[in-house]
């Protein structure tokens, strides 16, 4: 049982990585990720929506004809987008109007559909509440990620405008890295997302495969010898 | 006996990548002459640092890729890329933009696609793109040709304005740039030809408004059409030492030329003619030494016509109706980006078989 909540964790985080493995949901990935603020907003809003709909999507599974499971999916989504919309034009209402089209855009996000299509409409729900936070996670991981490095490139500074999202006494958290007198705009505009993220996967693909290199180079600890028969 | 049978092609040059790529080199000289007389010294010190950068960052992109970096850095294709991109950025930008934009040049857009052959982008062009956009105030801060200038640097000066940003008096880049009016209250910071017309027409002047200035002595505009006229020559040397072909130069020229033909009967008055368009900014450059890149052009004959009249159809609407007073950067990218296309569609027809009807 608990091997399975393992292996979710794992995929999702890092195995079968919705923005770096799937590739799913690049539209927002790149056009949010110019600062670590905006990141962590639209990370956590998609990764809400993503528990959601996985718990609602998975308790529904068994009465919902098949025919129709796509609608059905596309109303649970976007009815807790809406929710996490209106909460957020509440509470972090200077978030709300940096993210703008795109907090509403979650519900075309191809990773939550995914899932929901995927894993939640064929398992149980503690299962698949769980596969959506770990899917969530790394894709808010990978979002922040991207955001920094953006950031410091493009500004010099990690968590600028953190106060947008956590309230007043965040805008201590803004960290001045480098002084740049002319910093490298690239990174701010959208050709600097696409490159940063093909610089994070191949970062991602560089380390599996050194992983892998090590794991062939380690001797087999209990080695047996294998019974062979051979067919004459 | 036995005969060794060797698959095509049987047709051999001699010529090694290296041998062409110091062809080019050769061809560029008269050009980066033109501009070293009308844009001083600091062309020179970009094109040091920029051979320079691009030679380091070349044999540590190969060694990183366990290749033999003297092997990689012997075909001398690094150095043409730093050259281009050296001779394509103003003379008195700071050190660091032209480091930059090599190393970008030749870590990312090269090394990180492969390597010599493999790049899809023309490297110099995209590190450009890179500089254009991220550093926009450096990067369009040409010089007045020195005949014009108010205050021309001299070799120690520009040195020091490269390192610097000013000179051991005080003087910025901004007064390097202002020209003699005759006044001394009406000192002006230049803008190159291209930029001039655009800011103008811009501002509701027609073209002949434009170019009343009196930088616009001659076809083009002062300096700039001589430099055109030195990068022409070269490429006329290319063209018959045979290094290209003149399907790339023919077309892009070509394409370019009846745009602005057109563009010329319909609005004279608001778009710029024949002769800016062919011999102002990097149209010269561009037409032999840019597009003609083998890497990331078109393959086959009719690909390079169809991937060369692209870039000049889109070099003409760039800089009649971008935002961008010149394209030819742009232009060599999107075009890039067409050529996988282009290949598949002009493939020619393998010798001996018949072409399929389609």
């Amino acid at each position: 049982m608990s091997n399975e909540y393992a292996t979710l964790s794992k995929d999702g985080l890092w195995e079968n990585n919705p923005a770096l493995v799937q590739l799913l949901g690049l539209c927002p990935l790149l056009a949010v990720s110019g600062t670590v603020t905006n990141a962590l907003g639209l990370g956590i809003a998609t990764m809400l929506v993503l528990v959601g709909s996985n718990i609602t999507v998975s308790l529904v599974r068994n009465f919902v004809p098949n025919e129709i499971r796509i609608p059905v999916f596309v109303i649970v989504i976007a009815t807790f987008v809406t929710l996490v919309e209106l909460t957020m034009n509440a509470f972090t209402y200077g978030l709300f109007m940096a993210l703008g089209i795109f907090i509403p855009l979650i519900v075309t996000n191809c990773a939550i559909i995914g899932r929901a299509e995927a894993y939640a409409s064929k398992n149980a729900w503690p299962k698949a509440g769980f596969d959506g936070l770990m899917m969530g996670l790394g894709f808010a991981a990978v979002l922040v990620a991207l955001g920094a490095m953006r950031e410091l490139l493009g500004q010099g500074t990690l968590f600028d405008g953190a106060e947008l999202l956590l309230g007043a006494w965040a805008s201590e958290l803004r960290i001045q890295l480098i002084q740049f007198d002319y910093p490298l705009l690239l990174a701010i505009l959208p050709p600097g997302a696409f490159i940063c993220m093909g610089f994070l996967i191949a970062g991602k693909n560089w380390l599996d495969l050194r992983r892998k290199e090590k794991l062939a180079k380690q001797p087999i600890a209990k080695a047996q010898r294998a019974r062979v028969t051979t067919v004459n | 006996m036995s005969f060794y049978i060797a698959s095509s092609p049987h047709n051999h040059q001699r010529r090694t990548t290296a041998t062409l790529m110091n062809i080019v080199l050769l061809a560029m000289i008269p050009g980066f002459i033109a501009q070293l007389y009308f844009f001083g010294w600091g062309v020179l010190f970009q094109l040091g640092v920029a051979i320079a950068v691009a030679c380091a960052c070349e044999a540590l992109c190969l060694m990183a890729r366990d290749r033999s970096a003297m092997m990689g850095l012997r075909d001398n294709t690094a150095i043409v890329t730093a050259a281009l991109l050296a001779v394509s950025i103003p003379p008195l930008a700071p050190w660091w933009v032209i480091v930059i934009g090599t190393l970008f040049s030749i870590g990312v857009v090269k090394h990180l696609f492969g390597g010599v052959g493999q790049n899809i982008f023309n490297p110099a062009m995209a590190g450009y793109v890179l500089l254009l956009i991220s550093f926009p105030v450096q990067m369009t801060a040409w010089l007045p040709p020195a005949s014009l200038a108010s205050n021309v640097p001299s070799f120690l000066d520009s040195l020091h304005l490269f390192l610097f940003q000013y000179t051991s008096e005080g003087y910025s880049v901004e007064q390097m740039r202002r020209i003699d009016t005759g006044t001394l209250l009406d000192a002006v910071v230049m803008a190159t030809p291209l930029d001039h017309i655009k800011t103008q027409l811009s501002q509701g002047l027609t073209l002949g408004e434009a170019t009343q200035h009196q930088q616009f002595t001659g076809i083009a505009g002062m300096g700039w059409q001589w430099v055109n006229a030195g990068y022409l020559l070269g490429g006329l040397v290319l063209l018959q030492q045979r290094v290209i072909q003149w399907h790339i130069p023919g077309a892009f020229l070509g394409a370019l030329a009846v745009c602005a033909i057109i563009g010329s009967v319909f609005a004279p008055d608001y778009l710029p003619g024949l002769n800016i368009h062919l011999f102002s900014g990097a149209t010269m450059l561009a037409a032999f030494f840019i597009a003609t890149d083998p890497v990331s052009a078109a393959t086959s004959n009719r690909g390079k016509l169809i991937y060369a009249a692209l870039i000049g159809v889109l070099v003409y609407l760039i800089r009649s109706f971008g935002g961008y007073p010149d394209a030819v950067a742009f232009a060599v990218l999107l075009a890039n980006l067409c050529v996988p296309v282009i290949d598949q569609y002009t493939r020619p027809t393998t010798y001996g078989y018949q072409r399929e009807e389609r």
